[in-house]
């Protein structure tokens, strides 16, 4: 059988979830899909299962805190690999400040357990139906998720290291 | 597990359970890891991690960090094999930015990685042999660590945290030095590695107390995102020099072995062969090292040399461009992996084109397959928990990061 290529996989994934698959793009050579967060479960579930693209194994999952977009403040992006294609791609689901909810995928891949206590430990986002979602790597007594933008890590009033000295206009964080 | 264990953790009696800490500082844990055991006599019933006792916040700092200074942060994951990181990292960025790296440098990356490998698993190796009760087998190979530790210093002038290269290629080129003892390295290595080979693989205490320790079936690797040497034990030959060839690997003959009962001895067995592969790998980049340059046509990232600084102003310019990290660079989202010590070593970058990456985060192999570590302990007495531990190779560093 012919190895399968970014373009088939998209192609299979929009015609299994047509308007569920929100954006999707190329991003050196990785195929990105972004997905309904509330359907993305089921996407990898369906992506282990089907025969062809065979997404076979879980690389990693990353969150990552946008705090200026509105109603998209968090994303969750899971980074897969297909042995059999030899083809990584991501699915990402951005999720709203006031509703950090995303299905657990711990019945798919038994690896995702730890990966998704830490993006819990450092976003704050919480995956419903993970058997055991607590802090990892922090101390059990922390209340707040170190690795949300607002959490500016060194003394930020140094002027020679403010950022609008090197193009980026964030001063608001 | 076999069916007698499973009696027994079965009929556990409450009365008789114990509780205790394996860790957080053990001899044998080597490194801060706890583990509250409950155990019936000798047998574990079920084990808890924590973790997170050398958690330095990495990704954290990164965000705070210009590209090149972000190299030093790697070193500090699997320090047993720091160069791996460095020049994984290195060659995410150079992902990001689009630059061709010359054939010479990737050669000499595949020379310092695979050294570091070798230093990588000879340790793990040895190791096992500790904590079979064989200190022998430990100290015997710490003076061909030491050769590998020389190179490095040759090259980076550092030994365990080498901040090793640059964004681009090397700080400097293989020294005379260099030269001369890689090549009484690859002399006299074979020799001293298969003396120590010989001391444990067929060994029968060694075997006794190895084979069966630990296992994992190739089905639940898999299911934990395994890889590495732990993966490839338990049968599965998933390798990322092979799968998705980085540094010109895909020039170089070599085979991955892989394990059968995915035991302690199978990882044993089969870092004990990545050696002698990272060897050939080696012997095969160094003899066909081509000419060139030992670093990519890149003044934006890469520091002109000292004597320019002093003498030329656009030296000067391009120096304090890349320290005050001014520099330009693409948005855009990569992901670049490369197989580490102790498997897929993965650096998950999303640039917003400021100075600093606006999130990196590290895949590092450590943390995602200890967590199966009680499955692999479970119904084994403690003595074989202390030997699986050593055998999967956590590196509390990358574990923690």
């Amino acid at each position: 059988m012919e190895k399968q290529n970014n373009q088939e996989y998209l192609t299979a994934i929009q015609a299994a979830f047509g308007a569920d698959v929100l954006a999707h793009e190329e991003a050196f050579g990785m195929l990105n899909v972004e997905l309904t967060p509330a359907r993305i479960h089921d996407a990898i579930a369906w992506l282990q299962q089907h025969q062809d693209l065979s997404v076979n194994y879980l690389t990693n999952i990353a969150g990552i805190h946008y705090p200026d977009a509105a109603g998209r403040e968090f994303a969750v992006v899971y980074q897969l690999h297909s042995w059999k294609n030899n083809l990584r791609l991501r699915i990402k689901g951005y999720l709203p400040k006031e509703n950090v909810h995303i299905a657990t995928i711990t019945d798919l891949f038994a690896g995702a357990n730890w990966m998704e206590r830490e993006t819990y430990d450092f976003f704050g986002i919480i995956f419903d139906g993970h058997p055991d979602l607590r802090r990892i790597l922090n101390m059990d007594d922390m209340d707040y998720f170190p690795m949300r933008k607002e959490y500016v890590l060194e003394d930020a009033t140094r002027e020679d290291k403010d950022d609008r000295f090197f193009g980026r206009n964030n001063n608001e964080l | 597990m076999s069916q007698d264990l499973k009696d027994v953790i079965q009929a556990a009696d409450p009365a008789n359970v114990a509780t205790i800490n394996f860790g957080p500082t053990h001899p044998s844990t080597h490194g801060i890891f706890q583990n509250i055991l409950k155990v019936d006599g000798e047998k574990i019933i079920s084990s808890e991690q924590t973790v997170g006792y050398i958690h330095r916040a990495f990704e954290k700092l990164a965000e705070r960090r210009p590209y090149n200074q972000i190299t030093p942060i790697t070193d500090r994951l699997n320090y047993c094999s720091s160069p791996i990181n460095n020049i994984g990292w290195e060659m995410t960025v150079e992902k990001l930015i689009g630059v061709d790296i010359p054939k010479r440098v990737q050669y000499m990356r595949v020379i310092i990685m695979e050294l570091a490998r070798i230093a990588d698993h000879l340790i793990c190796n040895s190791v096992i042999g500790v904590d079979a009760g064989a200190l022998t087998s430990f100290f015997y190979p710490f003076s061909e660590r030491e050769k590998i530790y020389e190179l490095y210093e040759e090259l980076s002038g550092a030994r365990l945290t080498t901040n090793m290269g640059r964004i681009g290629g090397f700080e400097r080129d293989f020294t005379p030095v260099f030269h001369e003892k890689l090549k009484s390295f690859l002399k006299t290595f074979p020799k001293a590695f298969e003396e120590f080979d010989s001391m444990l693989a067929r060994n029968r205490i060694f075997m006794d107390r190895t084979k069966g320790a630990g296992p994992i079936s190739a089905e639940r690797a898999l299911s934990y995102s395994f890889s590495g040497p732990n993966l490839r034990a338990a049968g599965v030959d998933y390798d990322v020099r092979a799968m998705n060839p980085y540094s010109s690997y895909e020039d170089f003959d070599f085979i991955i072995p892989v394990g059968v009962n995915g035991d302690t001895y199978d990882r044993f067995m089969v870092r004990q062969e990545e050696i002698r592969q990272s060897l050939r790998i080696i012997t095969q980049a160094y003899n066909n090292l081509p000419e060139g340059d030992y670093k990519a046509d890149l003044p934006d990232f890469y520091l002109p040399a000292k004597s320019d600084v002093y003498n030329n102003m656009e030296a000067l310019i391009y120096h304090f461009k890349i320290v005050m990290g001014e520099t330009e660079l693409p948005v855009g989202e990569v992901y670049h992996a490369v197989e580490g010590g102790n498997g897929e070593l993965g650096f998950y970058l999303i640039s917003d084109g400021g100075r600093t990456p606006y999130r990196l985060q590290f895949r590092r192999p450590c943390f995602i397959y200890y967590q199966a570590y009680p499955e692999m302990i479970k119904g084994l007495p403690i003595s074989d928990a202390v030997l699986t531990l050593s055998s999967i190779n956590v590196i509390a560093g990358e574990l923690d990061a």
